[in-house]
């Protein structure tokens, strides 16, 4: 389904489309008031793209830095080509130590790698312990957005589901009181896993570890009983120093809700004792986008969700209108990057307002690559003749002026003319909910052609 | 100066009064105005769909019929921006885009940056809900976007601010899209309506008695939504305003 027609029925429900522009206007505000105090905001982010650009240009190096420090403090290190090596490695380890139930942190990438439905083929119980991935995962949706994934349901529909799963009252809506209730399910999970899955933010080349950011402190819940912890990360969350982390983390949090920091960033530099910890380092086609000149400043992403908060399209289409893991502006980026028949409608869902660019906190220039990338859709021949046809016809008169100049003084007689069951139908989407232009008499060439003639009377 | 004046298609075919109000202002500022008859198009419907190969058709004529002037001036900032923003990436390192991207201004900008006029005379006694359109803001930064974190500043209002009684409205989002977006309006009609509709509202519940914007073809947009719920708003682009001009009536939804 193109994301137009996917957007159209989100739309369909007006009140829900108002209350979800706003509840997430009301976050990118946030987001403006936090970056507003930080005097230095603008040169954190330019420091921020400038380390991210440096780490991707010898993202080799410093994965090996990183891999021997992790293997030096006795964190086992494997690596994935893609999403199904992944999962191959994950129920491989879970297999090894016989974990049939286990509880993870919110991971985006365990999400593109579909590991829920992989490890449940298998038998083994995944409780996703973020309240959000938690209320999504029990509704048996994907998250519609990267940092708050159950951000299009209303509370009154998160009571509803409780009770039915939870045994909460009918009826009740107080938030509290159902995040109390979420809170008891999850201890039980949490207390009996067999192993503590998450994702991870930042990984340190030169200390090798990794840095994982919550709100709810769900990480170090998940993964401070467990025997066992793995840790799934894109080849791109590399930064090279600790020193760096500063810089990311202010960014992060402000961008992300507004907060000036996550509630918890958890580092993890060594398994705790009698525990074993695992990173998986996944490529999945990130080393294709690397390789690609014009787009791979797209892995500086931070998976902050401020571009999607921000972005005009988004808010009012929902996240699942994209299809897509990570949607929003940078989704819109890497999914056609890596696959552009699949997502053939991204790069256009998008009035190139560049909103997405000015808020983005590693600079990642999100709307000129959404530019391009009609351009390569273009080339490649998966535009739709719908978006083609008018285009050939209109270069076909504008590198004629005088077809142009008689074109339009038709169009106008003819706009002008018709009877409006003509103009206004299903042929013109324009006309569905908006007028035209009124047609002026002349046009401004003429108008303009009569005016000098009469000064020079 | 000698001003190569461009007139978008739209602009030509719809809004006459947009042009002469143009080419009014220019003038009253010393300008001579010039209007090459073989003018058309920038290019830019083809460039936003994809159709690289296309747009370098039309940009090709656009360069041609332009290439003699000290100035070129539209009075629209996403035409402007795809001369001076994209031009490059259709033809590569030539002389003649770099030419042309430096002297090719949007008409706000031109006045204040290149004249140096600071306040327009005038009077024009309404509220008026000033849209700043994307392009113009965040391509060819005419004002500070919301999401930037500087010294705000804005050249279409302070021409505006000049005129005896004009009360810029304060909006809610000083700067959220309106949603028109060129292909996208009709390609994502439902999302492209429904960015409008919330413009509209947050100009309403300002007080907004005159929409206006340097930019003709989010007034379009607007305006066309506006004119079909039969809304009492007024729409200008900035250059009528500026130039003097009266308000239209606003003319209801053709039967
Ligand atoms: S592209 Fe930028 S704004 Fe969007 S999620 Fe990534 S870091 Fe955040």
């Amino acid at each position: 389904m193109s994301h137009a027609t996917a957007a159209r029925e989100f739309i369909a429900d007006s009140q829900r489309t108002k209350w979800h522009d706003e509840t997430i206007w009301f976050v990118r505000h946030k987001r403006d008031l936090a970056a507003a105090s930080v005097p230095e905001w603008e040169l954190l982010r330019s420091t921020a793209s400038a380390i991210k650009r440096h780490t991707l240009s010898r993202l080799d190096e410093y994965l090996e830095q990183f891999e021997q420090n992790a293997i030096r403090h006795g964190i086992k290190v494997h690596w994935a080509r893609d999403a199904a090596e992944h999962n191959e490695i994950v129920l491989k380890l879970l297999k090894e130590k016989g974990v049939t139930n286990i509880v993870k942190s919110k991971s985006m990438l365990t999400e593109e790698c579909g590991l829920n439905p992989y490890l449940e083929a298998a038998g083994i119980e995944v409780v996703d312990t973020d309240l959000g991935e938690r209320i999504v995962q029990m509704r048996k949706e994907h998250p519609s957005h990267i940092v708050l994934p159950a951000i299009h349901i209303k509370k009154e529909e998160v009571g509803e589901l409780f009770h039915e799963q939870l045994g909460t009252e009918a009826g009740a809506a107080d938030p509290n009181y159902l995040t109390e209730a979420a809170r008891n399910h999850l201890r039980d999970k949490l207390l009996n896993a067999g192993a503590g899955l998450t994702g991870v933010n930042f990984a340190i080349a030169e200390t090798g570890g990794i840095v994982v950011c919550t709100n709810e402190g769900n990480a170090d819940l998940g993964t401070a009983l467990p025997p066992i912890h793995i840790a799934s990360m894109g080849i791109e969350k590399l930064i090279p120093r600790l020193e760096h982390l500063g810089v990311f983390l202010r960014l992060l949090a402000r961008s992300a809700t507004g907060q000036p920091i996550t509630a918890y960033s958890s580092h993890f530099h060594r398994p705790r004792e009698g525990q074993e910890m695992h990173i998986i380092l996944v490529d999945n086609g990130r080393s294709g986008i690397l390789a690609d000149e014009d787009f791979n400043r797209s892995l500086n992403c931070i998976r902050c969700g401020a571009c999607l908060n921000t972005c005009p399209v988004y808010r009012r289409s929902g996240g699942h209108s994209y299809h897509a893991t990570v949607p929003g502006p940078i989704g819109s980026v890497i999914n056609p990057v890596r696959d552009p028949a699949k997502f053939e409608s991204l790069p256009f869902a998008c009035s190139l307002c560049g909103s997405c660019s000015e808020v983005c906190p590693v600079k990642i220039p999100l709307h000129h690559q959404l530019y391009a990338l009609r351009g390569v859709i273009a080339e490649r021949g998966l535009l739709p003749l719908s978006k083609r046809a008018p285009l050939w016809f209109a270069t076909a008169v504008f590198r004629r002026p005088w077809l142009y100049r008689a074109g339009g003084r038709m169009a106008r007689m003819v706009l002008r003319c018709l009877p409006r069951a003509l103009v206004y139908n299903r042929l013109n989407p324009w006309g569905r909910q908006r007028e035209l232009p009124v047609v002026p008499e002349q046009s401004f060439r003429r108008a303009y052609a009569d005016r000098q003639a009469k000064r020079s009377k | 100066m000698n001003v190569g004046l461009f007139i978008p298609c739209y602009i030509d075919q719809f809004y006459p009064r947009v042009g002469l109000a143009t080419v009014d202002l220019l003038e009253r500022f010393g300008a001579t105005v010039d209007y090459p008859e073989q003018q058309t198009c920038c290019g830019q419907p083809m460039a936003n769909t994809g159709c690289q190969d296309d747009a370098r058709v039309v940009a090709e004529h656009f360069l041609q019929t332009f290439k003699d002037y000290e100035y070129v001036v539209a009075p629209s900032g996403s035409c402007v921006a795809m001369v001076r923003h994209h031009y490059a990436g259709l033809f590569g390192t030539d002389a003649r885009v770099e030419a042309m991207a430096k002297k090719t201004f949007e008409l706000c900008e031109f006045l204040t940056d290149v004249v140096g006029v600071e306040q327009v005379e005038g009077e024009f006694p309404f509220r008026v809900g000033l849209h700043n359109a994307c392009h113009g803001l965040r391509e060819l930064r005419l004002g500070n976007p919301s999401e930037h974190m500087a010294q705000p500043f804005n050249k279409v209002a302070s021409l505006l601010a000049g005129l005896r009684g004009l009360e810029l409205v304060e909006l809610s989002r000083s700067d959220d899209c309106c949603g028109f977006g060129g292909t996208f309006a009709v390609s994502e009609e439902a999302v492209s309506c429904q960015m409008g509709n919330d413009r509209l509202a947050d100009h309403e519940s300002a007080g907004t008695q005159v929409l206006a914007s340097a930019d003709m073809s989010c007034l379009m947009h607007l305006g066309g939504l506006a004119r079909r719920q039969n809304k009492p708003l007024a729409v200008m682009h900035v250059a009528e305003i500026l130039a003097g001009y009266e308000v239209p009536q606003p003319s209801p939804a053709r039967s």
